[in-house]
């Protein structure tokens, strides 16, 4: 299938205003005809869930949390962008698309990004009509912060908990339209699958985790926002349900999934403290305004440090190294998450890590604290501090803290045209789910500013074109693709409870996330790709054979839905290592070994790579088909990224 | 290993915790071992051990609420040695590290108990009643698009400050479980009087206290005799100074209010 982005011909500035007048209407009187199901209630759901019941749509949201408020988006921390140029240090909306499309390593479209950057200070003024408390200044003014990759500062956030603040704000807007009626809200549902019917999509499969009962759901169209899939890696910053299965689900229905091997490892993690370990912790990259990263200079003093020999903060200034301030003298701290992450593990690969693994660099305050006060720096990152100290038990106001890089987002997910809407007519995609705005590496803040835009100000706009085309006539699940998926959905719990096997379903999730850190993670290969291929392989067949899950389907089950997801992840696994195979170039989070420049950057090849991987499937153990979106570059220059 | 605490040796614990197969079936106490914890665990991982050496013994696991583990999902709740969340201050389940027990100790662990929160199953409770309360009323009515520019009306910064303590619930109920009468009155009164200390919440703050007030009974949960327990036990440290101002708010709706029912 030849892949259209239906991205507006014309210039940058006006493609969306264009686009939003050329697209069908729904008539007001006719909007409460159609059914629209979301999926997912973060962020990117609620707000389209919200948006759209405002506009007299019918929306069923489903989530499989016991509230809609416990979305993975209330853990984001530092803050959400936007282009409002409050402070007068030369933001726009074209800076913030030049930004992001940079930061991104120049393999996004253009016209998503720019068309995200411009409905950026929607969002900002949105937030603060419902409530929202963002941090202010004294004259009672918005207050802003600068993120990595930016040298403005553009950022909005409340303290530590921006994600949290935001959420809540749409969580209140999707609970007034659950009170008005327009939103009938289903918690504790699970995606098991996406109906289609006559080659679009008309519903979706759901299993009540507290009954265990197997449901169908119709409607005209179907929105998935339901976040990204890096917990393949096992150990990562995202909740501990987070997963993959409705977009897999989708993908597996003709969604092509794209840029499967985009992942993010974000520089500023909680290193990994003993097997046993269940999740790893970000502390915001908010931080690295204020805090300085450094490792010992030499291998003896990291030793020394290592060994408890001598404390951090007794390293004297010429012992050490501060890495990114060196290398990076115009971005210093605030390189990208990408280039941070590499830094540091290339610190630890030199012998000058610290912690007792040795996997592990410094993030100091000292500096800021003597400069400003202990209290100044509680008031900015307070929260955050006292959870450092809560898991390590170390106080980071004296003793500098000590991070690592971890899995933290995954710029690639369902492949989506400027419509938001998958290879599947009637799904759509919104938020992490989709590939569409980040490139290879997503920026700071940027997440936030992503699922907003596409639920409160992209979605309701761009699915009217598809629901006008569509008769208004009651959709049921009647049609027998309903009950096949039904059957399909209940077989497959069958199958995981009938195989009695002796490994659970954690096991094979911690060895899958091994076999991802080493091979696809951080740095990668061909040969340890090929390995890794192999090794997936040979997990995923041992799962079918060897899982063990008790207990029944008509209950809750905990252990039954973590193996549904763990097979999931084995099949999402292996695309990953395929899509990093294929893609003969490092970009952003992408590092192949092979090829980077003498500095050790990554090194683009434009001329064979500047395309979307969009990946199609073909059944059940074959080689998926690569479908390629050609990115047309008309407004940046792709040039090298530097940030010295 | 962190080396936080390179003398923090593994621990033998006995546990003793709630099993209840649903909301219609009774429930009791089961007691279970686990070994060699280490200290630098935190106390979800610590059931993590114990769920994975049932589900090899080919014995149900203890289902419990978690997410995040970050303290901010509101997911985690569980009733520990008789206090929500367990023994350390202003912390959530997930964030308690096994460095506050000790070896040989016997801990019990009980679900949130309020009629308002019916049990799902061991551990996992149904807070859907918040929700309803939320739905109720906790919201400023705006829709999107065609809201003012964000600076076009200045919050003073204490009050920002003040709305945005109020409003980092994490809606978890560890309030309701330490409250002897099962009250919500410290979750309900953050939402009201963050959006009574902001200009945008101010239009509909009468309307708002007295319905978000009247889900609250309807949902069955119990009066405020202001003990304080809930804000003793608020792992985000809601203060009770909420609850002044929720007072203050419905009885100004009561006096001015429209609302004859």
């Amino acid at each position: 299938m030849a892949l259209n982005s239906k991205a507006p011909e014309g210039p940058l500035a006006e493609k969306w205003d264009k686009h939003k007048f050329n697209v069908k209407l729904v008539n007001p009187a006719n909007k409460r005809k159609y059914d629209v199901i979301v999926v997912g209630t973060g962020l990117a759901g609620a707000s389209a869930a919200a948006s759209l019941a405002e506009l007299g749509y019918n929306v069923k949201a489903f989530t499989y949390h016991d509230s809609p408020r416990r979305a993975h988006s209330i853990a984001a921390q530092g803050g959400v962008n936007a282009a409002k140029n409050y402070q007068n240090d030369g933001d726009s909306v074209f800076r913030l698309f030049y930004d992001t499309i940079k930061g991104g390593d120049y393999r996004s479209r253009e016209a998503n990004v720019y068309r995200l950057a411009q409905v950026s200070v929607n969002i900002i003024d949105q937030c603060v009509a419902q409530g929202v408390p963002f941090a202010r200044e004294y004259g009672g003014l918005l207050a802003n912060r600068s993120f990595g990759g930016a040298q403005v500062s553009r950022t909005f956030y409340a303290r530590g908990q921006t994600g949290q603040q935001l959420l809540l704000g749409a969580y209140s807007a999707l609970s007034r339209q659950i009170a008005y009626g327009k939103v009938k809200m289903y918690t504790r549902s699970e995606l098991l699958d996406v109906v289609v019917v006559d080659g679009q999509a008309r519903g979706i499969v759901t299993r009540n985790l507290i009954t265990g009962e197997t449901q169908t759901h119709a409607a005209h169209a179907v929105v998935l926002a339901t976040g990204g899939y890096g917990n393949v890696f096992y150990l990562s910053t995202n909740a501990m349900y987070c997963n993959a299965t409705a977009a897999w689900r989708a993908h597996k229905k003709g969604a092509y999934f794209a840029n499967p091997c985009f992942t993010q490892i974000h520089p500023t993690c909680i290193p990994v403290s003993g097997d046993y370990q269940s999740k790893l912790t970000l502390m915001s990259e908010s931080l690295r305004n204020d805090g300085r990263v450094w490792v010992p200079k030499t291998k003896e003093m990291a030793e020394r440090v290592r060994n408890n020999e001598v404390k951090p903060q007794d390293v004297q200034e010429d012992d050490r190294d501060y890495f990114l301030e060196r290398k990076y003298p115009a971005f210093g701290n605030l390189v990208p998450r990408d280039v941070a992450s590499r830094n540091a593990k290339q610190m630890c690969d030199e012998g000058r890590g610290v912690g007792s693994t040795g996997l592990a660099v410094y993030l100091d305050f000292s500096e800021i604290i003597k400069r400003t006060s202990a209290e100044a720096v509680s008031q900015k990152y307070g929260n955050l501090f006292a959870m450092y100290e809560k898991i390590t038990d170390e106080n980071p106001y004296e003793r500098p803290m000590r991070i690592y890089p971890a899995v933290h987002y995954t710029m690639g997910g369902l492949w989506v045209d400027y419509n938001l809407q998958t290879t599947i007519p009637g799904l759509y995609a919104t938020g992490e789910c989709n590939f569409s705005d980040h490139g290879a590496n997503r920026l700071g803040a940027s997440a936030l500013m992503q699922g907003l835009a596409d639920g409160y100000f992209v979605i309701p706009s761009t699915i009217g074109d598809y629901l006008a085309a569509t008769p208004p006539k009651p959709v049921t699940t009647d049609h027998p693709a309903f009950a096949e998926a039904k059957a399909g959905v209940q077989a497959r719990v069958e199958q995981l409870l009938s195989i009695k096997g002796n490994r659970t379903p954690d096991e094979f999730h911690k060895k899958l996330g091994h076999l991802m850190w080493e091979y696809c993670g951080m740095a990668r290969n061909a040969e340890g790709l090929k390995f890794a291929k192999a090794e997936i392989a040979k997990l995923r067949k041992e799962f079918w054979q060897d899982v063990k899950v008790v207990g029944s389907g008509e209950e809750m089950n905990q252990a039954l839905e973590k193996a549904g997801r763990v097979a999931d992840f084995l099949e999402l696994g292996e695309l990953m290592v395929d899509d990093a195979l294929d893609r003969n170039e490092s970009c952003g989070g992408h590092f192949r070994e092979e090829y980077a420049t003498e500095e050790g950057e990554a090194k683009r090849d434009d001329d064979h790579y500047a395309y979307v991987a969009a990946w199609e499937y073909t059944g059940d153990n074959q080689p998926e088909r690569l479908n390629k979106e050609e990115l047309v570059f008309e407004n940046v220059k792709l040039t090298q990224r530097s940030y010295k | 290993m962190a080396g936080s605490n390179p003398n923090a040796k593994p621990m033998n614990l006995t546990l003793r915790v709630w099993r209840q197969p649903n909301h219609q079936a009774s429930g009791q106490i089961v007691e279970y071992k686990v070994n060699e914890i280490s200290p630098d665990m935190s106390f979800l991982e610590m059931l993590d051990v114990l769920n994975e050496d049932l589900l090899h013994k080919g014995q149900d696991p203890v289902a419990f609420d978690h997410d995040c583990r970050e303290g901010i999902c509101g997911s985690c709740a569980l009733f520990i040695n008789g206090r929500s969340h367990g023994p350390e201050k202003g912390t959530t389940t997930c964030q308690l590290h096994m460095r506050k027990f000790s070896d040989g100790e016997t801990i019990t662990i009980e679900p949130w108990r309020a009629n308002a929160f019916p049990v799902n199953k061991d551990l996992s409770v149904d807070r859907s009643a918040f929700d309803r309360i939320i739905q109720a009323g906790g919201y400023v009515s705006v829709n999107t698009g065609g809201t003012p520019d964000g600076n076009e009306i200045p919050i003073p910064k204490d009050i920002s400050d003040r709305a945005f303590e109020a409003a980092t619930c994490i809606g978890c109920g560890a309030c309701v479980a330490a409250c002897k009468n099962a009250s919500a009155m410290l979750f309900v009164s953050a939402k009201v009087s963050q959006l009574a200390l902001l200009p945008q919440g101010q239009v509909e703050a009468q309307t708002r206290v007295e319905n978000m007030v009247a889900r609250m009974d309807i949902e069955g949960f119990g009066a405020c005799s202001n003990i304080g327990s809930c804000a003793a036990e608020c792992p985000v440290g809601i203060s009770l100074e909420n609850i002044a101002i929720l007072n203050r708010e419905f009885l100004t709706a009561k006096v001015v209010s429209n609302n004859m029912a």
